[in-house]
């Protein structure tokens, strides 16, 4: 997994609910990265974290109009970069 | 999630359609995504009584049924993302597709999702010209200020797109005109440059390559086609999805609503369990008469009215009411889209214990009907999460065992009358359930340390957002797919089994009837266990039904030849301890009551929907070795603790 610095991408459950980023790369395989892609998730695609779960994890992320629940340690395999500072 | 025909798999569509169409009318498939609301439009067209769901992998077996003309056949296909051989749903719709085993597509997508959803409509237009985009869901679309133009994506696509709200009936007109002109039109053969947006076979780097293209194919046939007024306006979704996944409501709504629904079930089924009973002594008497007139042999109309028909009227009364109450209530939180909540709540709950979310919503089927709860685990995907699922949804209590176990509660805790306040029994039974609950959650656990080792499979669920439900068609839907369902299989169970049980109490062995000689024979491994050999006989005997178990004992007890009338608390009470229950004996049987043996129906759904007598098995044996295990460790903090109370 890539190091995240200060500006460099992070991982999609990294971000504060309601903040929006565009995915960079997607480090998932497999099963799960096709799953992902056919939802929408590949690098290019804005995203937003809308929910998260009241035990932290999973959480819901909105891309192309509608909102799918990732589970953290799989979210983080979805690199991003925020677009928006703060979240709502 | 219903309890749909059994038809599933490749080639089942053929023979399916063939049903339904004898005199080879076109055959129309209907495809789109989970959660576009393409049952809805299914149901629409035909008038059927298929049940539509608010979360993925719904529709697993495949519907079809004549339009309201009576002139075209619809196939309701699975529900999918694309047409990728991955998975069982997705390979039938994709087989039925590249057949050619239709006459034109409606590919139905979600008005307020089109950059999701068109995905899979340009996949169908790659397959044939034949093809008519239903754009559903437009009330909802224009509500979050989408505007979209159909005439220029009806341009772009080559193929009429028709708008739709299938749930008002909008659109529905112009959609089957416009389904009638493409078949007259001659098939050309799809879009060749849409070939490419189909997954290949092999899965891979391919495929990955193929979906993207395609979602990015759709970004370029909507540009300007579509626009969003921007409104900023927190939609109601928004709003309910605060209290319903907030960080502190999320669990008080859960059990809220828990609680709200066994209360409603509980006191909604009194009253009409009292006037089936009733209805059904009257019923009996007649029949009782009308064999006497006849003159049928005394033995034969006996078995025939204390046997069978009792039985049969006993299991109906106390099972059909509380079912016909509990299933429209869990198709409301299903249709309003409430239960992929609850998933997303307590997926990190069950994925300490190597499960999904998903069991979550099994779990709660259950408390309606282990055998539906059975069923329900077709959402799951992961195949061991799926069947360890399966193997512990009895150890939640279904409503067959809901009596039993208020019974015991009111008349051993409370030493109240029967039917205590349904306050009272709601609490008790929350308790109880949690309990359930909490065995469940540790048996799959160790399960998942055991049998089912391995990875957990990822989980990806989509929420979509709250809808408001029809709530007609959906008491029709729920009571006509699971309640009426379930109560034909009961009745099939219960009627051999009342015949059995009535032999059993009447024919004589070894000094008494053969229903006590099988008590004694029973009696000393069940007193290991805190019970007795009639308490152990009687569940033996409700394996078809576990409504019985209580008259059953009453009737043992009592010497009686049939089951006998419902009796009051103190009676009830007085009886039992005659025949030396304790109040560890009611804990005992209440623990058995939740953990034993599932009903027979439930045993082979189990079978069926497992694919296997092992698993049936392991059905039978799991619930029942945690009973036994936990009764054993109940009776020894019981004597360790508190030897000399009783």
């Amino acid at each position: 997994m890539e190091k995240c610095g200060d500006k460099g991408p992070i991982g999609l459950n990294e971000l504060k609910q309601g903040q929006r980023a565009r995915i960079e790369r997607v480090l998932a395989q497999g099963d799960l990265k096709l799953k992902l892609t056919e939802l929408g998730f590949f690098a290019g695609e804005p995203v937003q974290k809308t929910l998260v779960s009241p035990l932290g994890d999973p959480a819901a992320y909105l891309v192309r109009g509608s909102i799918t629940a990732i589970r953290n340690a799989d979210a983080a395999l979805v690199r991003v970069l925020p677009t928006e500072r703060q979240g709502v | 999630m219903g309890l749909t025909s059994s038809s599933s798999g490749r080639g089942a569509l053929r023979e399916k359609i063939a049903a339904d169409n004898k005199d080879g009318l076109p055959v129309v498939a209907l495809a789109g995504n989970p959660n576009v609301g393409k049952s809805t439009v299914f149901n629409a067209l035909t008038g059927l009584k298929q049940h539509t769901g608010n979360w993925s992998g719904k529709t697993v077996s495949l519907a079809s049924g004549r339009g309201k003309k009576r002139d075209l056949v619809f196939v309701d296909l699975p529900g999918c993302r694309s047409l990728s051989p991955a998975s069982l749903e997705e390979s039938i719709a994709r087989d039925a597709l590249i057949r050619g085993e239709y006459s034109a597509v409606i590919a139905v997508v979600n008005a307020s999702g089109l950059e999701a959803s068109l995905a899979l409509a340009l996949q169908v237009l790659a397959l044939t010209s034949r093809a008519v985009i239903c754009l559903n869901l437009i009330d909802e679309a224009e509500k979050h200020g989408t505007r979209i133009d159909v005439r220029l994506l009806s341009k772009r696509l080559g193929v009429p797109v028709i708008p739709c709200t299938a749930r008002s009936g909008r659109g529905l007109g112009a959609l089957e005109k416009a389904v009638r002109e493409v078949i007259a039109r001659p098939e050309s053969g799809g879009n060749a440059a849409y070939r490419a947006f189909l997954p290949p076979v092999d899965g891979g780097e391919a495929a990955e390559r193929a979906a993207i293209a395609c979602l990015e194919e759709c970004s370029r046939v909507l540009d300007g086609a579509i626009k969003t007024e921007n409104v900023e306006k927190r939609s109601l979704t928004e709003r309910l999805d605060r209290a319903a996944v907030g960080k502190y409501t999320a669990f008080p709504v859960m059990f809220l609503l828990l609680m709200l629904v066994f209360y409603i079930t509980l006191i909604g089924a009194n009253y009409p369990s009292e006037l089936l009973y009733s209805l059904f002594s009257r019923l009996e008497t007649l029949v009782f008469r009308a064999l006497c007139a006849v003159n049928a042999a005394p033995w034969l109309r006996d078995a025939l009215v204390f046997g069978m028909l009792r039985t049969v009227f006993r299991v109906v009364s106390v099972m059909l009411p509380p079912m016909a109450i509990f299933f429209p209530l869990f198709t409301l939180a299903e249709d309003l889209g409430y239960l992929p909540r609850a998933a997303f709540c307590l997926d990190r709950c069950f994925r300490a214990c190597g499960s999904c979310g998903k069991q979550a919503l099994t779990v709660s089927m259950g408390f309606g009907c282990n055998a539906a709860g059975v069923v329900g685990c077709r959402i799951i995907e992961n195949r061991s999460e799926r069947i360890s699922a399966m193997l512990t949804n009895s150890l939640v209590p279904c409503n067959g065992r809901f009596p039993l176990l208020i019974t015991l509660v009111s008349v051993f805790l409370f030493k109240s009358a029967l039917g205590a306040s349904p306050l009272v029994s709601a609490a008790a039974l929350a308790g109880l359930i949690c309990f359930a609950v909490a065995v469940t959650l540790g048996t799959t656990k160790i399960l998942s340390k055991t049998l089912f080792r391995g990875e957990s499979s990822p989980f990806l669920m989509e929420l979509p957002p709250y809808r408001p439900p029809k709530l007609v068609p959906l008491i029709i839907r729920s009571v006509l797919d699971r309640t009426l369902r379930l109560l034909v299989r009961a009745v099939a169970v219960a009627a051999p089994a009342g015949l059995v049980i009535y032999a059993a109490a009447n024919i004589p062995a070894g000094g008494g009837t053969l229903l006590s000689s099988f008590c004694a024979l029973l009696d000393a491994p069940a007193r290991f266990f805190g019970l007795d050999g009639t308490i152990l006989a009687a569940f033996i005997l409700a394996l078809p039904a576990n409504e019985i178990v209580l008259p059953v004992i009453l009737m043992a007890y009592t010497g009686g030849g049939a089951l006998g009338e419902a009796m009051g608390g103190a009676e009830l009470l007085s009886l039992l301890q005659s025949n030396g229950w304790t109040l560890k004996t009611a804990c005992s049987v209440m623990i058995f009551t939740l953990f034993h043996w599932p009903c027979s129906t439930t045993l082979l759904t189990v079978k069926k929907e497992a694919g296997g007598v092992k698993w049936m098995l392991l059905a039978f044996l799991v619930p029942t070795v945690v009973g036994l295990v936990l009764i054993a460790v109940m009776n020894g903090i019981w004597s360790f603790f508190a030897p000399g109370m009783y």
